[in-house]
């Protein structure tokens, strides 16, 4: 939350008639898509029309929930490992780091992943793409990043599938990612991408986020030595929360952003 | 994380090495800090991930003082939203946000509610005390909410201010700064005596509610 004019007024003992009549309309996240992306269809009834308002500092920025050890079982990470036999698909590793802007850990905080089945299909009643279930994967799972902030999952990697946003429209693979920073303003949903996907260019959500050095913070690396021979290919992914790096001052300014 | 494409202020790592001796991510901005992971939809399929640790309880609904809290979300249309999820963070009745809701001060004052086929959602909590401003302003009791779902390629933002609190509302100066005829937006309905309060959120339209941003 960024320090904004009125407030600096107030705490300096302006009067209260200083304030203005309506708090200044301004977005720092400069790097997350817009609300409103026409190519994206399930934008055009829900995406609010009026401008943001910006709050002045609160507590509220600086504090967020933080999950205990029994939020998390041993095996939750693994989303392999829950039945008797292994899922169908190309077994995989992602782990990285969850980091704030400033490069610091956050440590100890929730992951939560879920994603569709090797085949492109989701273990959900609303998941109508006829493509297999697979009784050996339930396609979710959570961990807590450990001191250093890094985190790990392992999983089959996801299918490609189609939805209905316009003809013959793909989603690329990929995984959803739900994050808590250190703050509940730094609360971040994701999804993490699979690289050269041949996808992107025809995908509205992937083109949502317009900047190329964003996108590319949404792709996973392929990394050979996170791969386990004879066991599963091995990707890095880190996760970076806690609002911008950079804004209308190009600066990344106030404590604990 | 790939190393994007080299622009102004990129200090791409050598050879990614995971670990903790490893570096940050390969994108920095200007001012030197790293680039935030960008949002995307939560989308249809949410429940999946985020049901199995939903926290429609923040306290005990036997709890003295316990207030129920319900709400639809509606989109342009006023059709119901099927598939949101509201997150709620707030201050216990102490003031503090860094105490528990739990019997041992153990559980967080969070809550997580998805919304069900009626586009309805609810939480049981109590009222925060006041919270001031960093400026040392005094706010009103309130809530802040995150909201979720297919279609919204990063959360809204909102509070949840008090019907029963018409004076601290009057004072809090951030209903105090938002246009007079969408302040009501901001403010749960009493149900009823006893009855809980009703909080409905409107993504868009006449009435739509005054969201923040994050």
């Amino acid at each position: 939350m960024t320090m904004h004019a009125e407030a600096k007024a107030s705490a300096a003992g302006g009067a209260p008639d200083d304030r203005p009549a309506r708090l200044p309309a301004l977005d720092m996240r400069t790097l997350d898509p817009p609300y409103d992306v026409p190519g994206y269809r399930s934008t055009t009834r829900r995406a609010p029309l009026q401008a943001l308002l910006v709050l002045p500092p609160s507590t509220a920025d600086g504090t967020g929930p933080v999950f205990g050890e029994r939020t998390v079982g041993p095996s939750d990470h693994d989303l392999t490992c829950h039945h008797p036999d292994e899922p169908m698909g190309q077994r995989m590793s992602v782990e990285g780091r969850l980091l704030d802007t400033w490069g610091r850990p956050v440590a100890g905080q929730l992951i939560e992943l879920w994603q569709a089945n090797a085949a492109g299909r989701y273990q959900h009643a609303v998941d109508d793409h006829p493509a297999p279930l697979d009784p050996n994967f339930d396609g979710y799972g959570r961990c807590l990043t450990d001191g250093d902030g890094h985190y790990r999952f392992v999983t089959v990697r996801p299918g490609a599938y189609p939805w209905g946003n316009h003809p013959n429209a793909w989603r690329p693979a990929h995984l959803h990612f739900s994050v808590f920073g250190r703050a509940f303003t730094h609360r971040l949903v994701t999804q993490m991408y699979f690289p050269d996907d041949p996808l992107f260019d025809y995908d509205p959500i992937f083109r949502s986020v317009t900047s190329p050095d964003a996108r590319a913070a949404m792709v996973a690396r392929f990394d050979l030595r996170l791969t386990e021979p004879q066991r599963c290919l091995g990707y890095h992914f880190d996760i970076v929360v806690g609002g911008p790096a950079i804004g209308p001052a190009g600066a990344a300014t106030g404590a604990g952003r | 994380m790939t190393p994007g494409p080299a622009t102004a202020g990129t200090a791409a790592p050598g050879p990614a090495a995971p670990g903790p001796a490893a570096p940050g991510p390969a994108t920095s901005g200007p001012a030197g800090g790293l680039l935030p992971t960008p949002s995307q939809t939560i989308g249809p399929f949410l429940a999946m991930g985020m049901e199995p640790l939903e926290r429609r309880d923040v306290v005990p609904a036997t709890t003295p003082g316990a207030v129920v809290l319900t709400g639809t979300v509606l989109d342009g249309d006023g059709v119901p939203v099927p598939d949101a999820m509201l997150e709620l963070w707030q201050s216990g009745p102490d003031g503090r946000f860094d105490t528990g809701a739990g019997p041992d001060g153990d559980q967080p004052w969070f809550g997580r509610s998805l919304t069900d086929a009626a586009g309805r959602y609810g939480f049981t909590t109590m009222k925060p005390a006041p919270v001031a401003l960093r400026t040392g302003e005094p706010q009103a009791p309130h809530v802040e909410l995150l909201v979720f779902a297919r279609g919204l390629l990063r959360p809204v933002r909102t509070r949840v201010y008090f019907p029963d609190e018409a004076a601290a509302n009057g004072a809090d100066p951030v209903l105090g700064a938002v246009p007079p005829e969408r302040r009501s937006t901001l403010v749960a309905v009493a149900v009823a005596e006893g009855g809980g309060l009703t909080f409905d959120i409107r993504l868009q339209g006449a009435a739509e509610t005054v969201f923040f941003a994050c």
